[in-house]
């Protein structure tokens, strides 16, 4: 059964999206401290990072409101260095991939500071990347790299996904006395739900429970839970229940829960938003599989994208990404469904989707959550 | 700001503290106790005290793996910089950096990046702090002329120009990038020309000329200081040993005996000692005290550093999170 996650009392929330939730977090952090600054290109122009920094300007003053030259690099390194010396500069980049150029500064300098100064400094840095997809964004615009950023000890990585949790989250991000990459995929930014009114924090520690069930255990980054929870509850309906995890944070990874849940299920699936090989499904299936050998019913299934860039056109894509109905196969076939239910499911979610083109986020299930 | 003899004697300290860094690197039949790379500013030490010795304890410096110097001319501890490098908890970092991380921050010397140029945006960072804070002080790196190669450099110009942020940039022209001469890594031209191709006021002087390195660095210091914004300094300069380690390299032929020996003639140590005993401010009996003074400080360190426990496994993984 779906978790009351998202069940918030009418009286206290309003209904927004993923991406107006960063935005009132970024907003009442900044009114709750005067040391926090916001750095990005174009922060307050016609389009503020799709959204996301809109009207800033009205809670941060103009000395805190860093416009960034084109300067990737330089720039990441200037809000170190900000950071270093006590500031909470949250910097944001329209795509991942331009935050590859500041990686020697994000690797070097945001992570290991603390290490190398003996404890001395701190840096309480967020860096916002958005992962890109459909319409035609193309190998260099579509990137989901969490894995390569959750690789460096010193860094945090988080993946909000639903707007409550979002807002609390990027709260919690620039409060925290670490460097923390946020990476918000863009099509989380649509999705709908209740999101409290003031400032409140979202735990930067366990993933989040959306599904209580006790057949099977998924484990879902991003955008790909949404894809989950689409075909868990038409698992649902056939009597199948999965226990479905958020990850939310991907460093530092911490998997009690998910081992507790597979204790229970036997049974585990991971699912990436970026590539399968190497991704952080890799390292959780192996996790979990040292944890508890013995008590796996079958082997543990991973999902992601395949090992090649993903092409700009649409006639490339069907079935590039995983979906909801690949997730309701795999677990279904696992599980042992009959082959008609697993057909009957299929065919169940392929209408739902079947009006829409597969470049454009589905209209039909972003909430309100 | 210090006098002449100040200078001198912070110059002179520096580069006796290099040398025996260079004589105890390595003894003969010894195990080696320093076990971390060392780069040397022998020839450089010059401009690191006339700098330093113009700016506030509160005003910042970020440095590069060339390092020493700067963190000593800046007041860091001599005791734990050896230490430091002898890999010992008591070291300025705990023994996790080495000797090209030095940072005291007690003392304004902020951070060492051994990364070519990932200093420098650290270094505006920090001037941007001080001018949304509205604070007096200001913030510098000094580098090497092959951040001059490095796109960061002209990223961190370029916003610390448009920002008017109170930062000096210190280019220590020393002609080389490890073997490599700077006529095959630039074009033939005066490096200011970078500072002022970002509307930067950029100054050049003679690294062992000490009025010439007064007179840049004051004028420098002044333009952040009064909240203009950024100035450039680049200084002509020569470091006698290898890039990196204790010895001397010409023998390798990267680089002539010929070139080597005209800086070393030059040295500005020399000349500011002769100017000294010329105005009656040193003799004898004055340089044979300081030695004798600055010799003490440097065998107190060594035994500092080699009396100093060494840190356990049980704490590489401490500080990894804040």
């Amino acid at each position: 059964m779906r978790v009351n996650l998202f069940t918030l009392d009418p009286m206290t929330t309003k209904l927004i999206t993923t991406g107006e939730a960063i935005r009132d977090g970024l907003a009442e952090a900044g009114k709750a401290n005067r040391d926090v600054l916001l750095f990005a290109e174009g922060l307050a122009d016609p389009s503020s990072v799709y959204g996301t920094t809109r009207d800033l300007a009205q809670i941060y003053e103009p000395s805190r409101m860093i416009e960034m030259p084109i300067s990737e690099n330089g720039l990441c390194g200037v809000a170190i260095g900000a950071a270093i010396m006590g500031k909470r500069p949250v910097i944001s980049f329209h795509r991942v991939e331009f935050a590859l150029l500041a990686i020697e500064q994000i690797f070097n300098n945001a992570a290991k500071t603390h290490y190398i100064s003996n404890g001395q400094h701190k840096v309480p840095l967020v860096i916002r990347a958005i992962i890109g997809r459909g319409w035609g964004q193309g190998p260099e615009h579509s990137q989901s790299l969490e894995a390569l950023f959750s690789y460096i000890p010193g860094l945090k990585v988080i993946m909000p996904t639903f707007p409550n949790d979002a807002k609390g989250m990027i709260i919690s991000a620039i409060e925290d006395d670490n460097p923390v990459i946020v990476l918000e995929h863009r099509w989380c930014h649509y999705i709908k739900g209740a999101v409290q009114e003031g400032y409140f924090k979202s735990d930067l520690i366990h993933p989040g429970k959306i599904r209580s069930g006790t057949d099977f255990t998924v484990v879902a980054s991003s955008f790909m839970t949404v894809e989950a929870l689409q075909a868990c509850e038409l698992l649902q309906m056939y009597g199948v229940c999965v226990d479905l995890f958020d990850l939310r944070v991907l460093r530092p990874l911490n998997l009690e829960r998910v081992k507790e849940s597979v204790n229970i299920t036997g049974r585990l699936m991971t699912i990436d938003t970026g590539y399968k090989t190497l991704g952080l499904g890799s390292e959780i299936v192996s996790e979990i599989v040292c944890a508890n050998f013995s008590g796996l019913k079958s082997a543990p299934i991973r999902l992601g994208l395949p090992d090649h860039p993903i092409p700009s056109a649409v006639g490339f894509i069907d079935g590039l990404y995983i979906d909801s109905t690949i997730i309701f196969k795999e677990i279904a076939i696992t599980i042992g469904l009959d082959s008609l239910i697993v057909s009957e499911g299929l065919r169940i979610l392929r209408e739902k989707r079947a009006l829409v083109p597969l470049d454009v986020a589905d209209p039909t299930f972003q909430g309100p959550f | 700001m210090k006098n002449l003899i100040g200078i001198y004697e912070e110059s002179l300290r520096i580069r006796m503290i290099e040398l025996s860094i260079a004589a105890n690197y390595q003894v003969q039949d010894m195990p080696q106790s320093m076990r971390c790379p060392v780069h040397l500013s022998i020839g450089q030490e010059l401009l690191a005290a006339v700098f330093c010795s113009m700016l506030k304890k509160s005003d910042k410096v970020f440095s590069t793996h060339r390092c020493h110097a700067h963190y000593l001319a800046k007041g860091g501890s001599l005791n734990r910089m050896l230490a430091e490098m002898h890999g010992r908890s008591t070291g300025c970092i705990g023994g996790r950096g080495g000797s090209m991380h030095l940072s005291d921050v007690s003392v304004g010397m902020i951070a060492s990046i051994p990364i070519v140029a990932s200093a420098i945006p650290l270094a505006v960072g920090s001037a941007l702090v001080s001018a949304i804070d509205n604070t007096s002080e200001i913030s510098s790196v000094i580098f090497g002329e092959a951040c001059v190669e490095e796109g960061v450099t002209h990223e961190s110009m370029n916003f610390a120009s448009i920002r008017k942020l109170p930062v000096v940039f210190v280019c220590e022209n020393n002609l080389y990038s490890v073997y490599t001469n700077i006529s095959e890594r630039q074009p033939d031209r005066d490096i200011t020309l970078v500072g002022q191709a970002h509307n930067i006021p950029s100054f050049r002087c003679d690294g062992n000329d000490v009025e010439d390195l007064i007179n840049a660095f004051s004028s420098a210091i002044a333009i952040s200081r009064s909240g203009s914004g950024p100035a450039f300094v680049v200084i002509d300069t020569y470091r006698w040993l290898e890039h990196c380690g204790p010895g001397y390299d010409n023998h390798l032929g990267y680089r002539a005996e010929t070139e080597f020996l005209k800086w070393r003639d030059g040295d500005g140590l020399i000349k500011l000692e002769i100017l000294l005993r010329d105005k009656k401010l040193l003799t004898d009996q004055g340089l044979e005290d300081l030695e004798k003074k600055i010799s003490e400080e440097i065998s107190e360190g060594f035994k500092f550093a080699l009396n100093s426990p060494t840190p356990t496994p049980a704490d590489a993984g401490k500080f990894v999170y804040a």
